[in-house]
């Protein structure tokens, strides 16, 4: 086994190549450029964290922004329906009052031409009145030849209209 | 050893000085380049260059950065979930831990003898495991004391041990700590060298069984031929297990020197 057969010819030789060695690995890689290294790392795991955490602050603010715009919406919502409830009650009683107005109108338009049918069917039922005594004297006269007098045939007429 | 058609699995092991380096040395101490002070550099290069990949530092990662990246959250996930947040101030070491032995078991396995190199792995080197397991072991020891001072002993008595059992149970966690070390490197060494060794024999098995007859070869080496191939695909899992491990159980031992328990 040469470890053991040699050993005593090689282990300084050994022993000064792996301190000469192990020495370089150890002060120019170990000390000298794994700390960069890791400072590249951390560097990166800093900015992704930041990164993260500015996209968390976004996130809540974004939420923020969205309760706000919600309840500006539901506030804007409230007051938009208010207002069209007082308009529908504003139109209604406006329309409700129109409608009053008219109707009034119209009975009394009906009512004056109800009046002016009314006299003129009076009138018209005391001329029937006149011309049916007018007419009764004439026929009495020229059936008996006795004049009747006006009130008489007028009484008689009334009569006869009053029987139908 | 190679005489006569046989191969020595465990030729694979042994340490060749490169490049007429033979006889360099400080204070006494050979210091010769060889094929393991070889593959060590180019673990080294290797990570120092996956690395550099993963430095462009951009905010979106392309996929080289992403790798680098997600190695690096590994090492940092183990720590946090083993020892705290008190753990990443050991990323750097235990990255670069994980990373060295996970890369050298990798490149040991690559079929570079294919082209006509040997690959060599260093993880299979108690010399070198031994060394990664004692600097562990030391950075556990220095936190320990240098946090809690004479206190750390008390990692060495559990909460609730009864008065009479304070002394021996103090003697046999003492033992278990120091023991630490040495299961942590042999672990490495022992399973790298298992493993090579079995993937050598079988294809020493191939290649005799092929020489000895056409018949052998079809039956005995086509079926360790087969074997060979799930083998390595269990050693590529073991290579990363083995790091996992070696890093997992050092994230663990620096978790009791943090925390006592």
């Amino acid at each position: 086994m040469p470890q053991i057969a040699q050993i005593a010819e090689t282990y300084s030789s050994q022993i000064f190549w792996l301190l000469v060695t192990f020495g370089f690995v150890f002060f120019v890689v170990g000390l000298g450029m794994v700390p960069k290294v890791q400072a590249t790392v951390d560097a990166r795991d800093g900015k992704i964290s930041g990164d993260l955490d500015a996209a968390k602050a976004a996130f809540a603010r974004a939420d923020e922004v969205e309760a706000e715009y919600r309840a500006r919406d539901t506030e804007s919502r409230t007051a938009a329906q208010a207002r069209v409830a007082q308009a529908k009650a504003e139109a209604a009683k406006a329309s409700e009052a129109k409608l009053a107005a008219a109707d009034a109108q119209v009975a009394q338009v009906i009512g004056a031409a109800e009046a002016r049918i009314k006299a003129a069917s009076d009138a018209a039922m005391s001329e029937i009145e006149t011309v049916a005594a007018q007419a009764a004297r004439d026929l009495v006269v020229k059936i008996s030849g006795v004049e009747a007098s006006e009130e008489a045939a007028r009484n008689a007429v009334k009569a006869a209209l009053a029987h139908g | 050893m190679a005489e006569s058609g046989k191969i020595d699995p465990m030729h694979q092991f042994a340490i060749e000085p490169l490049f007429g380096t033979d006889h360099l040395a400080i204070g006494g101490f050979n210091i010769a380049f060889t094929n393991s002070a070889l593959y060590m550099v180019l673990t080294a290069v290797v990570l120092w260059i996956f690395v550099i990949g993963g430095m462009k530092g951009q905010q979106v990662p392309g996929r080289w950065q992403m790798a680098v990246e997600t190695m690096i959250g590994f090492v940092k996930n183990l720590l946090i979930s083993n020892v705290g947040e008190a753990g990443k101030k050991y990323i750097p070491y235990v990255f670069s831990l994980f990373m060295f032995i996970l890369l050298a078991n990798l490149l040991g396995l690559l079929p570079l003898g294919l082209v006509g190199v040997h690959p060599f792995t260093f993880t299979s080197h108690f010399t070198a495991t031994g060394i990664l397991a004692i600097m562990s072991f030391a950075i556990v020891l220095g936190v320990g004391f240098w946090k809690h001072g004479l206190h750390f002993f008390s990692l060495f008595v559990p909460h609730g041990t009864p008065v009479a059992m304070v002394v021996p149970l103090f003697f046999i966690e003492l033992v278990s700590f120091m023991v630490r070390p040495f299961s942590l490197g042999l672990r490495l060494f022992v399973a790298m060298t298992a493993g090579h060794v079995l993937l050598k024999v079988l294809a020493g098995f191939v290649i005799n069984s092929a020489n000895a007859s056409p018949l052998l070869g079809l039956t005995v080496g086509s079926a360790s031929f087969i074997l060979m191939i799930g083998i390595s695909a269990l050693e590529m899992l073991v290579a990363v297990i083995q790091a996992y491990v070696f890093a997992l159980l050092t994230s663990v031992y620096i978790n009791d020197a943090e925390n006592l328990h």
